[in-house]
């Protein structure tokens, strides 16, 4: 029982390590756990979860790190702890058999005191329990109760005193929750509250608040030995598992690995436009005012990554899941095969009220179960409703950050009222600013119409395109056409299409008009061909002319002459002509 | 640690934390009592807690000193304190508030 104090090199040892409470976020938060071998308080207004969380650190202790516990119940009979615990599958009833022991410490109610008594006999108890089951750790749950019953503040002090020698000597784990006097922190000038906060090495407070109707669960450490830890509130839900505590990453923490994967987001030149698709493992955020097909291009999605044969999970608060399914259906999105083959889950989410930290939670623990690396979530400005304005942006973050974490490509949808559409301003949460791609929807009202036209706002780490599109729903599936514009008028719909045809017709005019001239070139041509060859067999003739008119005429010529010289023959003349012609000059 | 006085009618068991202050005065002012107010005498044990823990786990002792009386019936009764204020307890077990030699 009473063992040797440990030594100071003993003590700065354990002081490093820390026992793990496996309740998530709260290790983060104290970087490891509560600190081993020694006290710890935990103190909040009743209903404030504390029985839970220390319920959840014997759990822990017990199932995973094969430290035994024990729990001394001084407000609840042990009975009633069980029963209550059971829906958290923490399996106590299997527990309670060698590594967990729960020790009924109510205070009976006939109990008559004379005189005054101390807690010996507690701790006796509790050191011949903790080494027959080896406990390494222990709760006093609800010491305020056992306090009470001491008759005044030197007596508690003193009690609380021993029960801190006790714990020093035992080196167990221990913690001790109470209820505060004045919800979040423990009432001042209390005696024996003060020394209960010096006695222990590490201090957490829980609260509970209540905004607009929305439950606000908050927990902080107030202070920690010997260690450094995350000062800030931290809100946190009792979920299904049990305590849940919301954790932004700390300074600090290793990045997540980076991977360029892209994954399609289910309309072809919508890809094409983000040069290849979404990145794995980012977060895209759709944003439009109602109607602009904002569910159905997060469907497109969830479809795409379905074929590829990856487990999605298909958040929507709008509508059932069934309707979901049903009304893409009608635009060529096939979703119920892949929910019949339990690729995609859908969860219909309309309906579940509560903080958005609950919202985040429940909608973690679905994807834990169903192993989702897609998912989507319609909307996520739910998250901002009434009673959660303050915490929903921290939410969001959380909720980008976990998906980051665990490589999930998320895709959200968010609503934008016409106001802040129009400037295309900062969603309601501010995801804008976290997301990684930010696809923006909006209408058009044009001769008579509504069309819807998407454009990328942002997309990091790739090259986009920055030209409005139209997005076209059928029977087919989600299409992407590009707009036109005329006289710094963009033109959409049926002017697209009549822009279209106009420009159809006067293509084929053109065209046509083109033939025809060649045509008549080639007629032309032909016409020139035949003259030219007509001159010159023309030519061909007059030379021949030309060539016979010579003939004739050196002929006639030779016949004058020889018929003068016949005459003269004929007529007997001299031979002394010539000179008759040296005479004529 | 027992102390038999001959007697069938009352029978207490005093769980007291080793030499602690209070437990001895626990037993002083007990047997005072018993000496004043039970001259039939009364069947005592005293168990310590530290000797024998699972005793006062069974029991549900956890405070220091605890009486618990076993009989006579009805349903035993706990005390505890150092039994130092007398009313309170002669109240619980059922006797006179003046001793019988007054």
């Amino acid at each position: 029982m009473h063992a040797a104090r440990p030594t100071v090199a003993q003590a700065a040892n354990r002081a490093r390590a820390k026992a793990p409470t496996g309740i998530a976020g709260f290790d983060e938060i104290t970087r490891g756990g509560l600190p081993r071998g020694r006290a710890a308080l935990l103190i909040g207004g009743p209903g404030s979860g504390k029985t839970i969380f220390a319920t959840q650190f014997l759990v822990h202790g017990a199932r995973n790190c094969n430290e035994p516990g024990i729990f001394v119940a001084f407000e609840e009979s042990p009975k009633r702890i069980v029963a209550n615990f059971e829906g958290f599958g923490w399996n106590l009833a299997e527990l309670l058999r060698k590594k967990l022991f729960f020790l009924d410490a109510q205070p009976s109610t006939d109990l008559i005191q004379s005189g005054t008594f101390d807690l010996s006999g507690l701790l006796a108890v509790l050191g011949a329990k903790a080494k027959e089951m080896k406990a390494r750790r222990i709760v006093f749950d609800a010491m305020d109760i056992v306090l009470a019953l001491l008759p005044d503040d030197t007596a508690r002090t003193r009690e609380l005193y021993r029960l801190h020698e006790w714990l020093l000597n035992a080196e167990l784990t221990a913690l001790i929750t109470a209820k505060a006097a004045g919800g979040d922190s423990m009432a001042p000038g209390q005696q024996p509250f003060n020394f209960m906060q010096f006695m222990v090495d590490c201090s957490v407070s829980l609260n509970h608040r209540v905004i607009l109707g929305v439950s606000q669960r908050n927990l902080r450490v107030q202070k920690y030995r010997g260690s450094g830890f995350d000062e800030s509130e931290a809100p946190f839900v009792i979920g299904t598992t049990g305590f849940d505590v919301a954790v932004s990453r700390i300074l600090g923490s290793t990045d997540t690995k980076l991977v360029n994967e892209r994954v399609s987001s289910g309309v072809k030149r919508l890809d094409t436009m983000l040069g290849g698709g979404y990145y794995r493992g980012a977060s895209v955020l759709i944003t439009g005012v109602p109607g602009t097909a904002k569910t159905t291009l997060s469907g497109t999605f969830a479809e795409a990554a379905c074929r590829r044969g990856e487990r999605t999970m298909f958040v929507g608060f709008d509508s059932d899941g069934a309707e979901v399914v049903r009304n893409l259906a009608s635009v060529g999105i096939k979703l119920d095969r892949h929910v019949k083959s339990g690729l995609l889950r859908m969860i219909s989410a309309r309906t579940i009220t509560g903080s958005a930290e609950t919202l985040l939670v429940r909608i973690k623990a679905l994807s834990k179960i169903h192993k989702a690396r897609c998912l989507v979530i319609d909307p996520v400005s739910t998250l901002s409703k009434a009673g959660n304005e303050l915490t929903a942006h921290g939410v969001a973050e959380r909720l980008i950050d976990w998906c980051k974490s665990d490589g999930i490509t998320l895709v959200c949808t968010s609503l934008l009222d016409e106001m802040s559409s129009r400037t295309e301003g900062g969603t309601p949460l501010q995801v804008s600013t976290l997301a990684d791609t930010w696809i923006h929807l909006n209408y058009l009202v044009q001769a008579g119409e509504r069309n819807r036209g998407i454009s990328i706002i942002k997309s990091r780490g790739m090259a986009h395109s920055n030209q409005v599109r139209e997005l076209i729903l059928s029977n087919n599936g989600v299409t992407l056409s590009d707009i036109y514009t005329a006289g710094g008028e963009v033109l959409m719909g049926t002017m697209r299409w009549e822009k279209e045809s106009a420009e159809r017709v006067a293509t084929e005019v053109t065209e046509v008009a083109g033939k025809l001239k060649g045509v008549m070139l080639d007629a032309e041509e032909a016409v020139l061909e035949v003259r030219a060859k007509s001159l010159q067999t023309e030519l061909v003739a007059k030379q021949v002319e030309k060539a016979l008119l010579t003939r004739t005429t050196g002929s006639r010529e030779r016949e004058v002459a020889r018929g003068r010289s016949r005459m003269r023959e004929l007529r007997g003349a001299d031979v002394a002509v010539p000179k008759r012609k040296e005479s004529r000059p | 640690m027992r102390r038999r006085v001959k007697s069938k009618s009352f029978r207490f068991r005093l769980y007291v934390a080793g030499d602690a202050q209070n437990s001895a005065q626990a037993v002083a002012n007990l047997s005072a009592i018993c000496k004043e107010h039970l001259p039939e005498g009364c069947d005592l044990e005293i168990v310590d807690v530290f000797r024998e823990p699972k005793r006062a786990l069974a029991d549900g002792v956890l405070m220091t000193p605890t009486l618990v009386k076993l009989a006579p019936a009805p349903a035993p009764k706990r005390i505890i304190g150092t039994l130092s204020q007398t009313r309170p307890i002669l109240d619980a077990l059922g006797l006179p508030t003046h001793s019988p030699a007054a």
